[in-house]
């Protein structure tokens, strides 16, 4: 048997994001022994990379903001499949989260009065979003990773989780592997707190680094939780297209939030054709009055090019499928144009998205400030995630708990932008808040030997089967599950075609039963690529099998068979969880109405 | 651009050569692409580390001809056409495997600097004002995606091992990001001069030059710092005055 070290807290926290960091950050307040555990150096996770901001009703630049507004932005934008009541946590809580931050050393760009400045974005009523120039989630990681170093958490980076550990119904630590030397770890801990990220290396284009493997959710999952909305996964409607390399590289929304244009290859602003009813009343009529919105005039109405990203991504999809795309398949998405209405707009432009043109101009030779980019979807969130209880975070095994992208029930069936990063701070406080809460109330759970043994052994099967045995290169099966999650799974959905990918999906696990590691167990990216494909299964599997269930089109879900709103479905969300024999299980979960006074402000906020 | 040959660095501490390997090279690719290609090819466990493939993370610090350089930001087409690239770790720090070096070190020192401290809020709601232009370096400072590049080709820490007694030029950058931050109250002069060990740079330049974030280390970050351990500690006016007057945090950027 290989042997393990065991580490001991009373909290442990998987991922080093936004979300685990904050969480990390309460429970030690709180004075629980804390372990942060992440694939990753500390800093370098998912959310480093995050630009246009973090929303939250802070009322800086537009005081027509409040709570309120903000509740019914989430609530509309999530089609009403939200969990209510974390998305009034949310937007009761993010502006206080924000000027926590401020109180650790993060510096936001000012408004003129000195105060945090806030931008538009995509369904958000007012300008909402604190930010960095096009640098947020940056800002954000090292003021928490900085003010969470002093706080004396134990970080234990470049580890890989691999199993949960159970005792009886609970769950009571973790096991895993460091990259370094591919040893085994067990920590033992009252409460865990998931804080793993997405998913979007199931698909082919995606935003997403090789650390978005959803582990989160299959740990969850096979350790008896509930997922909810799986079929819910946001395609960024503006990623890069060219050169071929960075295919699916995130072009942030903030370029559209700062006045950029989307056009055919025709040069139509193609946004107007195709606005939404219920977005009708809150959508610019005329190209000048959503410039005049994007310069802050508070009586003009936003440009269609800031309706919510499903909507937008679809826009585009259909005009590349009929012929209106530029050479390598997109839309141009053009900011340069601003000349014409600003003097100094290069160097506005280079203030306000210096990132995006530094990324531009080196990875793909192109200046923003003089020609407009070429974008298209990728594959950028998943709003899907472990269930959790609105006030806790809490799954619904005990001392399991889940914050940040790996919980489902904030967005709903779609997120809005910015929501996320606002997300990461309010349930991660709660979360750890609960989880140290419930360590210190419930104390250890007992290790069962065996299920550390049988993790242990699953993981170092790959060096069992070698290519020489009839064992497969895990970057063959990966690539293939890419790429048939992004044609049958992906922004556009068919009954058959989903069926296709399902069953694919099965063959693709027994290939995975067989993959293999070549060389030594230390800082083996091969190996570990192996042992993540039984997770991106996992997640791709919930993805279709949800997404096959919802015979409607919704939020991020688009089923070109049932292209529209059905009265039936809006009553249910999808639960999946695995079932005695092993197999996904899936159910329709009624919808919890809204509370009244929640009802009325979403009535008084239409 | 047709097939490229790199040598790559393989191995652990105790034996590493450069292996050879020859990859198809396709329009806007870059190293970190042809990095992955290789593995996908031809060596399933070459080791590297990278996370967002767009120079946000600091994650793919290598050295590439003898540069230290972000692979994911390095163009394949801005190398010399035709010839063997080399792709070494950055050679600073304690070799892991093949591309990756421990730089856990770096991670210890932030933690030997202290902490943010803010003077108490300006406003009843608890929430301070600040002029953008009064954050303009800061930002500047704060941009540093931590790559560690700017340690790597530092000559105090490379060729002369002072990690005892020098933090390098990142963490003298985020000390300047603390000291010039208009909100912070926090001492640090004294150990910016003795544990810090600021007077071993020399102002060579060399970490300004390497930056993917191009921050001017040296002249906007540790010739200021300089300055104010010069100011604090061989004006005696400034000393005197210290006595009667505790610094205010907003008047500390000058
Ligand atoms: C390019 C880009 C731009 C974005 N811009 C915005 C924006 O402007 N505004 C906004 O609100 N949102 C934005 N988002 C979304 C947002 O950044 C993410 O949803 C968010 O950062 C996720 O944070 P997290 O804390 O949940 O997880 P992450 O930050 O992804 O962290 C996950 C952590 O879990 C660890 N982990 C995963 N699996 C394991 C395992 N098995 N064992 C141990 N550790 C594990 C990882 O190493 C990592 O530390 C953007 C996303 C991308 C990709
Ligand atoms: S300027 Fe100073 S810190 Fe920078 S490389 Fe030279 S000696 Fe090192
Ligand atoms: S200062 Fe520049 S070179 Fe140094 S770690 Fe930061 S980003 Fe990298
Ligand atoms: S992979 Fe993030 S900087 Fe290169």
């Amino acid at each position: 048997m290989d042997p393990f070290t065991t580490h001991e807290h009373e909290v442990l926290v998987i991922g080093a994001g936004g979300a685990g960091l904050r969480a990390a950050i309460e429970a030690s307040a709180l004075g629980c022994r804390t372990a942060v555990v992440c694939k990753s150096l500390l800093g370098k996770a998912h959310t480093v990379m995050a630009e246009g901001g973090v929303a939250a009703a802070l009322s800086n630049v537009d005081d027509r903001d409040s709570w309120k507004v903000h509740f019914a932005d989430t609530m509309r934008g999530g089609q009403y499949l939200n969990n209510w009541r974390m998305v009034e946590h949310h937007a009761r809580e993010a502006p206080a989260r924000v000027r926590e931050l401020e109180a650790w050393g993060a510096v936001f760009d000012r408004t003129p009065d000195g105060r945090i400045l806030q931008r538009n974005f995509g369904g958000h009523r007012y300008p909402r979003l604190a930010h960095v120039g096009d640098r947020t989630g940056l800002e954000m990681i090292r003021t928490l990773q900085d003010h969470g170093v002093h706080q004396g958490l134990d970080v234990f980076m470049e580890m890989t989780v691999i199993d949960l550990l159970r005792d009886g119904d609970r769950v009571v630590g973790a096991v895993g592997y460091d990259r370094e030397r591919g040893r085994f770890h067990v920590w033992r801990a009252g409460a865990v707190v998931l804080a793993t990220g997405g998913i979007g290396r199931a698909f082919r284009i995606t935003s997403n680094s090789w650390e978005y493997t959803g582990d989160g959710h299959a740990l969850a999952y096979r350790a008896g939780a509930e997922l909810v909305d799986m079929e819910f996964v946001q395609f960024h409607p503006t990623g890069m297209v060219w050169p071929p390399s960075v295919r699916g590289i995130l072009v942030t929304e903030g370029v559209r939030g700062e006045g950029g244009v989307l056009r055919n290859k025709d040069g139509r602003r193609f946004m107007f054709d195709d606005i939404p009813d219920n977005y009708k009343a809150q959508t610019a009529d005329s190209e000048d009055e959503g410039w005049r919105y994007t310069q802050g005039d508070k009586s003009a109405r936003r440009p269609p090019e800031l309706l919510t990203r499903d909507h937008v991504a679809r826009c585009i999809n259909r005009e590349v499928k009929a012929g209106r795309g530029t050479p390598h398949g997109g839309v141009y998405l053009d900011i340069a144009w601003i000349k014409a209405r600003i003097p100094d707009a290069e160097e506005h432009i280079r203030k306000k998205l210096p990132s995006m043109h530094h990324q531009f101009l080196q990875l793909a030779n192109l200046d923003i400030t003089r020609e407009p980019m070429e974008v298209g979807p990728t594959t950028h969130y998943v709003m899907g995630g472990v269930r959790v209880e609105g006030d806790t975070q809490m799954s619904t095994v005990p001392g399991l708990f889940a914050a940040g992208e790996v919980a489902g029930g904030l967005h709903g069936a779609n997120r809005l932008g910015g929501n996320s990063l606002s997300d990461l701070l309010v349930f991660g406080k709660r979360a750890g808040e609960h989880a140290a809460k419930f360590a210190r109330e419930r104390g250890a759970g007992a290790l069962d030997r065996a299920q550390v043994d049988s993790a242990i052994d699953a993981a170092l099967a790959p060096f069992d089967h070698g290519i020489e045995g009839g064992g497969e290169s895990p970057y063959a099966i990966q690539s293939d599950l890419q790429q048939i999650m992004q044609d049958y799974v992906g922004i556009v959905r068919l009954e058959d075609e989903m069926a296709r990918a399902l069953h694919g999906i099965g063959l693709l696990a027994k290939r995975a039963e067989h993959a293999a590691a070549v060389g030594h167990r230390e800082y083996n990216p091969g190996w570990h690529s192996a042992i993540d494909l039984r997770n991106l299964l996992t997640v791709a599997e919930a993805v279709t099998r949800c997404a096959m269930e919802r015979k409607e089109s919704r939020g991020a879900q688009f089923r070109e068979d049932y292209p529209g709103k059905s009265e039936e479905c809006s009553k249910f969300n999808l639960v999946v969880r695995r079932g005695a024999d092993g197999s996904m299980g899936l159910e329709r979960r009624p919808v919890a109405p809204l509370p009244e006074e929640l009802a009325a402000v979403v009535k008084e906020n239409a | 651009m047709p097939a490229t040959t790199f040598r790559i660095w393989r191995g652990d501490p105790t034996s590493a050569q450069f292996k050879e390997y020859t990859t198809d090279i396709s329009e806007g690719m870059v190293v970190l692409d042809a990095v992955h290609q290789i593995q996908a090819e031809n060596a399933p466990d070459l080791a590297c580390r990278w996370n967002c493939k767009a120079g946000k993370c600091g994650s793919c610090s290598a050295e590439i001809n003898g540069r230290p350089r972000l692979m994911c930001m390095t163009r394949m087409d801005e190398l010399p056409p035709g010839e063997t690239v080399t792709i070494e770790p950055m050679r600073a720090f304690p070799h892991v495997r093949d591309l990756v070096t421990d730089v856990s070190w770096n991670f210890g020192v932030k933690e030997r600097i202290k902490r943010f401290r803010p003077r108490k809020p300006d406003a009843p709601d608890g929430t301070w004002r600040m002029q953008q232009t009064d954050v303009d370096r800061v930002q500047e400072f704060r941009k540093c995606i931590e790559c560690f590049l700017c340690q790597d080709v530092c000559h105090v820490l490379r060729d002369h091992h002072k990690h005892e007694e020098f933090v390098g030029p990142r963490y003298l950058v985020h000390l300047a990001a603390l000291e010039m931050h208009p909100l912070d109250t926090e001492e640090r002069v004294r150990e910016i001069r003795r544990a810090h060990g600021i007077g071993y740079c020399n102002i060579t330049k060399c970490c300004t030059k390497v930056c993917p974030e191009h921050i001017t280390i040296t002249d906007n970050a540790i010739i200021p710092l300089k300055e104010r351990v010069v100011d604090e500690f061989y004006d005696p006016l400034t000393r005197l005055l210290r006595v009667f007057k505790p610094r205010r945090g907003a008047s500390k950027d000058g």
